[in-house]
Order: C-alpha cells, then structure tokens, then sequence
C-alpha cells in the first residue's frame, strides 16, 4: 500500500508540483486582492481561464501520444465564429444560409429559443469533434506527422473562420451570456431552476462561478472516462512506445483518431464559451495562434510530457491557471502594464526550464538523448 | 546528386523537389492561364515581375535556410517572430554603421541561447524557442513602450533590401549567399555529415564521437543569424521597423522546409528542396492575390496545398514493430 502511494507519487510528481505551485500562489493573489476571496474576483478568473484551459486540454491529448496540435487555436475560432450565429437566440429563429461563389444555398432556419441554442450549441461541438476527426484522419491515413498536418488543417480552420466572419461581429443570446459568466446563483435564477436560485438547500453553492463547474463536468464526465477506456489507455501507450503498443495488439488507428477528436471537442468547448463570453465572435488570426502556443506552455507547467506517455489533462487545466495567474498579478501590484510582457516570458522560460534539473541527475549521457 | 543507377529512378529525397518543381510549373501555367482569359496579359512570365517575387520571397527563403538547419537536427525553432523583430528594433534603434552588424548580433546571441536552453538544459526546443520567443517579445515591447519604435532604417539596410545591382535585387544576392554557406555546410563541411547524423539519431552521433551539444548550439545559433538578416533586410525593405513584423514568417518557412522534402524528425531532406519550396509558396501567395482571392480563400487553399503535397510524397512509414 505504501509503494503504491510511492509509486502514485511518483507518477504524478509534476502534476503534483503544479498543483502546489497553483494552490500557493492563488492563496498569495486572493489575500494580497482588495476583494479577496470573493464570488466576483472567482467569477472574474473563472471566465478569463476558462477558454485557455480548454484549449490546453484539447493540446494535451495529442501531446500524451507524442503528437502536437498546431490547429488548437484555429479550430478554437472557428467554433467561436460558428456560435457567433448559431447562438444568437433570436425568438424568430435564425435563417441559415450559405454564400459562396455567388450562389445562395438556404440551408433551412434554426428554431428560435431554448431548442435553437441548444441545438446550435450540439452543431458547434459537433462541428469541432468533426475537425478534430480530420485531423486525426489525415494522421492516421495520410501517415502525415501530426504538427505539420495540424499546421496545415490549423490554415484551413482559420480560413473557414475568416470566411464566416471577416469582421468580427454576430450576437449571442444574451440570457445566455449571463447564465454562462456568472456564478451558479444567477445561472440558476436565469435559467428557472431551483426556485429562480432561491432555495434554502442551493444558498451555499450559490457563489460558485459556472465556468469552473463546467471545467469540472467537462473533466469528470469526458476526460476521466476517456482515461480509463481501452482506447484513452492507448493513447498513453502510444506515446511511450508505438512500436510495443502495435505488437501488444492496441488499435492504434482507432486510439489516434479518438484522441484527435477528442481534442477538437475540447477545443469546440474552449469556442463556443469565448464566443458566449465576448458576445460575438472574431476570426483573430494573432489570438488563434497565442491560443495555441499558450496552449502547449500551459501543457507542459501542468506536467505533460512532451515527449509523450505521461501527464493528463486536469494537469493542463492547473497549467492554463498558473500561466493565467501571472496577468492576474499585474492587475492587482500595480506593475507597470509594459514589463507584463516580459515577465510572462521570464516565467514561463523560467518553469520549462526546471525541467532541466533532471540533467544533473543522469548518470549516464546517454540517458540524455531520449 | 548520388549517381544514376542505369534505369532512371529517383533518390528518397528527390523526389519531393522533382514533384515541387512540377506544382510550381503548374501553378505558373494555371495562373497565366487565368490572367490571360481576365486580362490579356501575361505578368507571371515577364522577368521584373518575377524578379519582383523572388525579392519578396528572399526574406522567407533567408529565414527558411536557417529553419532547415534547426529541423535537420529534430528540433524546431519558435522563437523566429521575435527574433527577427527584435533585430529590426535593434538594428534601427543603433542607426549609423553599425545598424546591421547589431541586429545580425542579436539574432545570433538569440539563437546561441536557445542552443544552449536545447543542448545542455535538455528542454524540448518546441517548449524552451517559445519561452525565449515570449521574453524577447517582453523586451521589446519593454524597450519601445509598446508603441511603434519611431527610428528608421538606415541607407544601407534600405539598399540591400530594395535596391537593385545589375538589373537583379539586391536582397536576391543576399539569399544567394545565405545558400550558399547552407550548401556548404550541409555538403562539404563535416558539420553537415553531423547534422544528418544527429537528426537521424542522436544517441548514435554521441557514440561515433560527434559533440552532439555543440552542432546543436551551432545550428540555433544560425538559425538565429538567418532571423537577424531577414529582420534587418525586411526593416530596410519596410523603411522601418514594427511590431509583429516577424508573425507571417514562422509556420511559412516550416511549410516551405517540409514542402521541399525535409523530413519534419529530422535528418533527411536537400537544401535545393528548401529552395522549391520557399518558391513555391510565394508563387502560390502572388497567384491567389493576382486572383484577388480574399484571405479566407488563401488560408484554406495554402492548407490545402501543403496536405496534398504531402500527401504526394511526406508520407511516413507504417509503424510495425
């Protein structure tokens, strides 16, 4: 039992590193915060990590099979384009059409309402889960290395972004954009459940912000499972070794795809609420592209490998909320706005470079060209 | 060029330049075709017009030389963008003679520290050329306060970027030379029998004696060269120098090094391929803009473009064992 506890340890020692590291400076920002410890400082976080984290999630599910998504961020605007119609909430429900090359092609009108946001909001995880599959298709069929495919579907991705918005623009429903960014209390009182947010039992939950309780659900009800499946297991193996994962008789093929997919899910997610929050969406080629580069610094402080095999995703949510953390900072220490830039890189340079420590360790140079 | 077996086949590496070559033939016959049929006219084959590409092309083909070397040794060098923008800065912060001598400096003490960060710290050059790209963007934005730095390029820098030597830009002769000392490093330098060596396995390099640590740092740091000179001839070519001057070189020259036929692992791929490939691209960018095709369209289309190529002849080999 105490070797296994060692051995868990062990195993988990960056993400537990990373942990620790969140935990002691988000207890530092909460007491040196004027509004410390409050509902609308959580509330305020929650929202400004929520995207990153799940963009980081979507990074590391490539990432643990040795692989890296360049599309992350592309695909991330992409969805945020497409919800920027599909979530307008208009009561006469939206037209859906589609311009290209002069012609006119309706493509039927989404029911206004609940029904409408609730099937834009299915077509808009489904359309990331679909590009995630054509990346993992074009890995797994084309036989492409994943960072240069993903670098060439990332353009496509962007491109249908810039297409459905050249400007920024499009409406969210705003009941949405409430219940979405708020706490749990106001999520409830907009929605009409428990009694509009009222009831005795909800009071002590109700300070919770919702975009942690989505992080949470997403966490246990798709990545948890997904870890502990045959395939999600795959994933991992893969990443220490495809050659003995092949002979051991693991589907390969099918774990590659899934993994893709499930990348493009999360990052659909990570979408679908920066467009909830901003209320529009905007084919930023410069923000895709800090997405996902943050996406992969995030990965790598919440323990992951990139060399692949080891880590896991709820790592990577502890990554984008450190790497968020140093913004966070600014805003309260009154540091000059122009030096943020600089220690941001300073830091992240700084803990991808603890990493290093291990090299004093090896007892054999060899050991190092792995 | 290995020799030629009696029947005429094509070498590994080859071939991806021979299919290259053939795309850029098709994409100048497509375009002048449609030219043609709009306008009349014929510009994709005049001579200035061109000239004129391969003047714009110059500055992706300078930084793609330099991340074909970083690839050849299975690593990767992000930090492109702020490297060559931080030279521009610098070089026209310093003015006078010694504008360009300071910016080619900082690329190379930019590129000597991710070197060193990949070499001797052992942290993935994906992880530590992004850090490094965040803190040199930290320090110039430190350093011109966020705006646009008001200093301008110098004479020059402004003649080797745009000016012109017997008809042929200038910044053409520099790409020139830039390959020149690629070519010679990857095919009659022992460094080169290195680099391939290490990027096929590095474990190996280490044993047969090679200083896998130092041909690293090496590569980084021309890498980092090849960023400054293109910071330096774009700032000349722009007249000054701005932010975010770097972002549209860093996945384009890693498309071109891929398209050309080098393995993205490392240790396979010729440098004339790396050639076809910057070609390539910039042939494709000023067909769709004489198409007048919007961004949206170009994005898609460049995507395209590197999955089908690769498609043709990147791919990898079914892992079987």
């Amino acid at each position: 039992m105490a070797d296994n506890l060692a051995i868990r340890l062990r195993q988990n020692f960056a993400f537990l590193t990373a942990l620790a590291l969140f935990g002691v400076i988000y207890a530092l920002y909460q007491v040196a915060h004027p509004k410390g410890f409050s509902s609308a400082v959580l509330v305020q976080n929650g929202n400004e990590v929520f995207t990153l984290a799940m963009v980081a999630m979507a990074q590391t599910v490539p990432v643990l099979m040795a692989g890296l998504d360049l599309s992350v961020g592309a695909l991330m605007t992409m969805v945020d384009c497409f919800a920027s119609y599909l979530l307008s909430g208009a009561a006469e429900g939206t037209p859906l059409a589609l311009d290209v090359a002069g012609l006119h092609l309706a493509l039927g009108t989404l029911p206004g309402g609940i029904a409408g946001i609730g099937l834009g909001t299915v077509i808009c995880l489904v359309i990331g889960a679909l590009a995630g599959l054509l990346n993992g298709a074009i890995v797994v069929y084309g036989r492409i290395q994943p960072i240069i495919a993903t670098l060439a579907t990332g353009a496509i991705y962007i491109g249908i972004a810039l297409f459905l918005r050249p400007q920024p623009g499009g409406k969210i429903d705003d009941d949405l954009n409430w219940a979405m960014t708020n706490s749990l209390g106001d999520f409830a009182s907009t929605v009409h459940i428990f009694n509009d947010g009222a009831a005795p039992w909800f009071a002590p939950f109700a300070w919770i912000p919702t975009p942690f309780v989505l992080l949470v659900l997403i966490a246990l009800l798709v990545w948890v499972p997904f870890r502990r499946s045959v395939t999600g297991r795959t994933v991992y193996a893969i990443g220490s070794a495809e050659g003995a994962a092949y002979m051991s008789g693991l589907d390969i093929n099918r774990a590659k795809i899934a993994a893709f997919t499930l990348g493009g899910f999360f990052a659909a997610c990570g979408g679908l609420f920066l467009a909830i929050q901003t209320s529009s969406g905007n084919a930023d080629i410069p923000q895709a592209g800090a997405y996902t580069l943050n996406s992969i610094a995030s990965v790598v402080i919440g323990g992951t490998s990139l060399l692949g095999g080891t880590g896991g995703a709820i790592g990577s949510i502890f990554g984008a909320l450190i790497l968020r953390m140093i913004s966070f900072f600014f805003r309260i220490f009154d540091i000059a706005p122009l030096l943020q830039p600089l220690f941001e890189g300073i830091i992240l340079l700084a803990a991808v470079s603890i990493g290093a420590l291990r090299v004093l360790r090896v007892r054999n140079t060899l050991e190092l060209f792995r | 060029m290995t020799a030629l077996p009696a029947r005429l086949t094509l070498s590994r590496d080859d071939r991806p330049i021979l299919i290259a070559a053939c795309f850029i033939v098709a994409i100048l016959i497509a375009g002048t075709a449609y030219t043609w049929q709009r306008f009349g006219s014929a510009p994709l084959l005049s001579p200035n017009y061109l000239l004129q590409q391969l003047q714009i092309g110059a500055f992706l083909g300078i930084v793609a030389a330099g991340m074909m070397l970083v690839i050849l040794i299975s690593q990767i060098d992000l930090s492109i963008p702020w490297t060559l923008t931080a030279a521009a800065m610098m070089a026209t912060a310093v003015g006078g003679a010694w504008a360009i001598p300071v910016g080619l400096a900082v690329g190379l003490a930019v590129g000597v520290i991710n070197g060193l960060g990949v070499a001797y710290l052992r942290v993935p050059s994906m992880i530590f050329t992004l850090g490094v790209n965040a803190v040199m963007r930290g320090l110039m934005v430190a350093h011109t306060g966020g705006y646009a730095p008001q200093t301008a390029a110098t004479g020059l820098m402004r003649n080797l970027a745009s000016g012109h030597s017997f008809g042929v830009p200038n910044a053409l002769f520099v790409w020139l030379a830039v390959s020149l000392v690629v070519v010679v490093i990857l095919q009659r330098m022992a460094l080169g029998r290195y680099i391939y060596a290490i990027g096929n396995k590095e474990a190996a390099a280490y044993l047969a004696g090679v200083d896998t640590r130092g041909v690293t740092v090496i590569c980084f740091a021309l890498c980092g060269l090849t960023a400054g000179i293109a910071g330096v001839l774009l700032a000349g070519y722009s007249q000054k120098a701005y932010q975010g001057m770097g972002d549209p070189y860093l996945l384009p020259s890693i498309a071109a090094v891929v398209i050309g036929g080098t393995h993205i692992l490392g240790g396979r791929g010729r440098y004339l391929g790396t050639l076809i490939g910057v070609i390539l691209i910039v042939l494709l960018n000023s067909v769709l803009s004489i198409m007048e095709m919007p961004e949206a369209g170009r994005q898609v289309i460049y995507g395209g473009v590197i999955i089908l190529m690769l498609l043709v002849y990147g791919r990898g080999e079914r892992v079987t064992s």
